[in-house]
């Protein structure tokens, strides 16, 4: 049984394609697990080239964007690359907002990310 | 402008609990602005401001003291979202929270929501103390980020 609740993973290549699970990211329990989860990817799988595919989140918390800084702070770290795609206007509004839209790396869909990694 | 005749108020006062009863509540809002044919992109904006205001009440001013709760008056209509949300903290000063959006500090994983409510809303203010906020989103007012330094107006009688 998969270890995880709030992600899904596919693997193209060496390359990690990411999906959320939850379309509302808001509940402090769930973005702690979730946090987890994504973490994990580098700290214990190691993995090196991410694709974090937001098609299916229509809403998140600003809890929610700690932890994605966290991990991207983390990849970086790790010298893994993360993309972020498939971003909604909703949400890329509210990284707009906070200035995240500079912090991380941002393409339009999945396979915009796969070109480049 | 004009305030709507078929405004709607709604009043609430909820537990100083993260486990999600306010949630239900943000979602009765957000339903009764569809039904005034509220679009979702400016739902979205709504269901930010109450989020991150509700959240922060109960987890930065009431410390999720079980005694303490979140008071919530709304005033809903088809062009205008009004909230006052007010916690049994002590307060805050708004501007003592460091700029998040500031170059240094974007890699800091919190401090986001306030960033988030003044940007999704078209008016914010704060009583004296800072444990109450007045939100305010009009529908017609011009897009987020240009006019959130003026005061909300009160509510309308």
């Amino acid at each position: 049984m998969s270890r995880h609740r709030h992600i899904a993973i596919t693997e193209s290549a060496n390359i990690s394609v990411v999906q959320f699970t939850d379309s509302k990211i808001i509940d402090s329990e769930t973005i702690l697990e979730l946090g987890q989860e994504l973490f994990d990817l580098i700290e214990t799988d190691q993995r090196k080239k991410i694709v974090l595919n937001f098609s299916h989140v229509e809403f998140l918390s600003s809890a929610a964007l700690g932890k994605l800084i966290t991990f991207d702070k983390k990849a970086k770290r790790a010298n893994a690359e993360l993309i972020m795609t498939n971003i909604s206007p909703e949400i890329f509004q509210v990284f707009a907002i906070t200035n995240l839209d500079k912090l991380f790396q941002i393409k339009d869909s999945e396979a915009d990310a796969l070109a480049v990694l | 402008m004009t305030i709507s005749p078929l405004t709607r108020t709604v009043e609430r006062s909820l537990p100083s609990s993260l486990a999600g009863g306010y949630i239900e509540f943000i979602q009765q809002i957000l339903s009764e602005l569809l039904e005034f044919g509220w679009r979702q992109h400016d739902l979205f904006g709504v269901q930010m401001a109450l989020e991150e205001t509700i959240s922060n009440g109960i987890r930065h001013g009431n410390k999720e003291d079980p005694s303490k709760r979140v008071h919530v008056q709304c005033q809903l209509s088809p062009n205008r979202f009004w909230a006052r949300i007010r916690d049994e903290g002590k307060g805050f000063l708004p501007g003592s929270v460091p700029d998040c959006c500031a170059v240094e500090n974007l890699e800091a994983p919190g401090g986001r929501g306030l960033a988030l409510i003044r940007g999704f809303m078209t008016k914010v203010s704060y009583n004296e103390c800072g444990n109450c906020i007045t939100l305010e989103k009009l529908l017609n007012a011009e897009d987020t980020g240009a006019s959130n330094s003026r005061t909300a107006s009160p509510p309308p009688k």
